[in-house]
This record gives C-alpha cells, structure tokens and sequence, in this order.
C-alpha cells in the first residue's frame, strides 16, 4: 500500500538553509547537505529544495548544491524557486534533481505546465501553490506569497492538474513558520477538488499536526522547523503515525 | 562496461555512483556494453523519439543476451507502445503501457514490493520492502511479471525474462535497498 510521506523542505539562500516565519524574519540554519543527510538518516521520505533568491548568479550555486545532494543522497528530491525557462530544469534533473516545481511563473504564464510535463514528464512536475485565506477564500499568492493573484486557490489547483501538474504543493501564508498545525481546511478543500497527489506545507508543529493533515486528505506533508530544530525526527513522526492507523514508510 | 542510456532528461548520476558504468548516448560504446541500464525520467513519446537512432542496437544487444535493467520508463519501453502518447518502444514484450485509472495519478512515493517468484536483482532484499515510485503508467502483467505491487489494483512492478529486467520503481532513489537493487544487476554474470 502506498505509504504517506514525511517530506523535509530546505530554503536555500546562496549556499545555506534558511527558514522565516510567515515568509519574513529569515534566519540562519545550516548547511544543506548535512541537513539532507541527517534527515535521510532519520527517515525523511524525501526532500525539497527551496532557493528563496533565485537569480542568475546564484542559480550556478543551486545547480552545484543539486550536484552534490543527488550525490549523497538517495531518496528523491524536488528543487525550485524562481525557475522560469525549460532547459534550466532540465538541468537540474540531469543534475540529479527527481522534480521540479514552479509557482508564480505559472500563475503568470499556465501554458507553461504543459510544456515542462510534455518534456519532463507530468510526475516530473509539481506546481507550487502559495494561499492565503481572506473572508473565508483561499486566494493564490506569488512572488515569494507577497502578492495576491486574486485568483481562486482551489480553481488554480484544477487547472494547474488539467494542464499538466503531476503534483500540487500546496503552502498556507496564514500557517507557515507558526507551528500551530497545517491549514487542515484548505488541504481538505484541494484534496477533494483534484486526482492528484498534494503534499501540504505551512504550520507543522508535532506529530499530531501531521496526523491532523494525512486525515484531511494530504499525500505528503512538508515541515522546515521542527526538523531542523532537531524538535521531532521523521522517524518519531512515523511511529506516532503507524500508532494511528496512518501508513507509513518505517 | 555497463552503458547507461543517456535519454537527455533523467539523473543518471546516482546509477553510475552505484554501478560504475558509462552514461552514454553513442552507438559505438552501447555496441561494446556488456550490460545496458535504461533509467526513465520523461514521457514514452519523448523518449521514444530520442531512442530512435539506436532502437535496433538496442533491440540486438537485449536479444543477444546480455543482462538489461530498464528503470520505469526504461521499462516500459520494452513494450509495444504506450496510452501515454505515439511512439514505438522496444517491442521486447507485446502489448501497451497503460494508464493509472480510479486513482490519483501520479502513483507517487514509498510502496511495497512483493516478489512472486525469485530475482536475482532483488536477492538479500525482504519482500514487500519499500521502494520508490513516480509514474503514471505501468506495464501490463504477462507471465514475465516478477513483482507486484498495489496501487488501486495489483500492477507488475517489476518483470524478468531471462536476462532482461525490468522495475517499475526507482532503485537509484529507494536507500539502501534501491541501492542492492542495482548492486545485484552489477554483479550478475
């Protein structure tokens, strides 16, 4: 049977992992393959690569990270952030990278989904969506979720499938960096809305934040803080899990 | 040598760490392989196309056989063709890659295997161990099926005859037993 998924994010700023709270307050913590390799140790069922300023200088330094992820880890890892042009994430696949995803540049350009998973393949590609409740709709943020789209986050999932979107990363603004548990309604919402899988990001705090979340719906769930503050390992999260009739990898 | 078919898309890198081969594209060192790995990241009709110019070196070195390991796509390709799009594959295997149905598609993360019946790529490995999977389609059982896995409904997940292997998962990225996975094809004989 198919196992849930504890995934690990890293945002990457230059050669090193940051984490903010609510996408702001960015703060220092640790080197990115020594996080990756810690956290496969204790069980991490896979990983994502965030790099939060993306330009094209620091886009070399991306792909030498991807490199040397690829050559020391071997569970699958997802990069992104900023990424705009097809032969760029070809590159990081080759580079060693399993998928990519892509957020604001899909919301501004959608015919581009169904380039990248014609090339890459559709499993290949993930669609990153940032939301933000207001008067209880879930709008599409960008720009590093600075900017409402003012587009319907639960129609924007739809569509990101239709075209293409072989997974959907599903981020809530109003829960990430808190620690107060995953948007539950949201995820349930987008879960129930499309045929693909959706990994949930944004408010992990303890092992029964992601029972909370697997029970809405989510196929994955992504957590930053609590891994790299060494506050729960995967593992721990697992077991808690498997106690609970969730089915996991252990 | 152990050529790894460079298809210009997947990460061949953690492969030829494990395997120590040559990633390569060129029809004078598939020629001189004494084993061919065909990992699949891209879509059927994609790499179909790229394959076109060594399809038939291809096809000569399985039938001659020496041991192939096709990884999804490189399995899939040992069939006929593919509801995923036009193109021809190797034609090894008859019949069509199908798609994923009443599911959420893609089948994506960490799933069982359970071993039918002995393989020498899956020695020293627990049955029903976990292995990676990201894929959309899969082969059709035949009376090569080796492997099964559940996903909906019970899939070949991985399918052997003679010296032609075939896994639909990721060996490359499924840890320590993805890891023997491709160790054991290594060392086979």
């Amino acid at each position: 049977m198919l196992a849930k998924r504890i995934i690990g994010a890293l945002d990457i700023a230059g050669d090193r992992v940051v984490k903010g709270v609510n996408f702001e307050n960015v703060k220092d913590s640790g080197d990115p393959i020594q996080l990756a390799k810690r956290y496969e140790s204790e069980g991490i069922d896979e990983l994502v690569f965030l790099d939060i300023r993306a330009t094209r200088e620091k886009r070399n330094i991306m792909n030498m990270l991807v490199e040397r992820v690829a050559s020391e880890i071997y569970i699958p890892f997802t990069v992104g952030g900023g990424l705009t042009d097809i032969e760029t994430m070809v590159k990081i696949i080759r580079n060693g990278a399993d998928r990519i995803f892509i957020n604001t540049y899909a919301v501004e350009h959608p015919e581009i989904i169904g380039k990248i998973s014609d090339r890459i393949g559709s499993a290949n590609t993930v669609i990153a969506i940032d939301s933000g409740r207001h008067n209880g709709n879930y709008y599409v943020y960008t720009h590093g979720g600075t900017l409402n789209a003012g587009i319907d986050a639960i129609s924007w999932a739809q569509k990101a499938e239709s075209l293409g979107a072989g997974e959907l990363l599903v981020t809530s603004i109003n829960t990430d960096g808190t620690k107060k548990g995953f948007d539950t309604d949201l995820i349930r919402k987008i879960t129930g809305s499309v045929n693909i899988p959706v990994i949930a990001s944004g408010g992990a705090g303890s092992p029964e934040d992601f029972l909370g979340v697997f029970q809405a719906g989510a196929d994955g769930a992504l957590a930053a803080s609590i891994f790299h503050e060494g506050k729960y390992t995967a593992n721990e999260i697992k077991k808690y899990l498997k106690g609970n009739g969730v089915n996991v990898r252990l | 040598m152990i050529a790894i078919i460079d298809i210009n898309t997947g990460n061949l890198s953690n492969i030829n760490r494990i395997v120590r081969g040559k990633v390569t594209s060129d029809p004078y060192e598939i020629e001189k392989s004494v084993k061919i790995i065909f990992p699949g990241v891209g879509s059927f009709q994609y790499v179909s196309q790229i394959i076109e110019p060594i399809k038939d070196l291809l096809v000569e070195k399985i039938k001659s056989g020496i041991p192939y390991l096709g990884i999804c796509l490189g399995l899939e390709i040992l069939f006929e063709n593919s509801e995923e799009g036009p193109g021809n594959g190797l034609g090894v295997f008859n019949g069509t890659v199908k798609k994923f149905n009443g599911v959420k598609t893609p089948h994506m993360g960490w799933n069982t295997v359970n071993v039918k019946s002995p393989s020498k790529i899956m020695e020293g490995i627990g049955n029903d161990s976990f292995f990676y999977f990201m894929h959309s389609y899969y082969a059709p059982e035949n009376q090569y099926t080796v492997m099964e896995t559940e996903y909906g409904n019970k899939f070949a997940s991985g399918i052997e005859m003679g010296n032609i292997y075939g896994v639909q998962f990721h060996p490359e990225k499924s840890g320590n037993d993805g890891i023997r996975v491709l160790k054991n094809f290594g060392g086979l004989k």
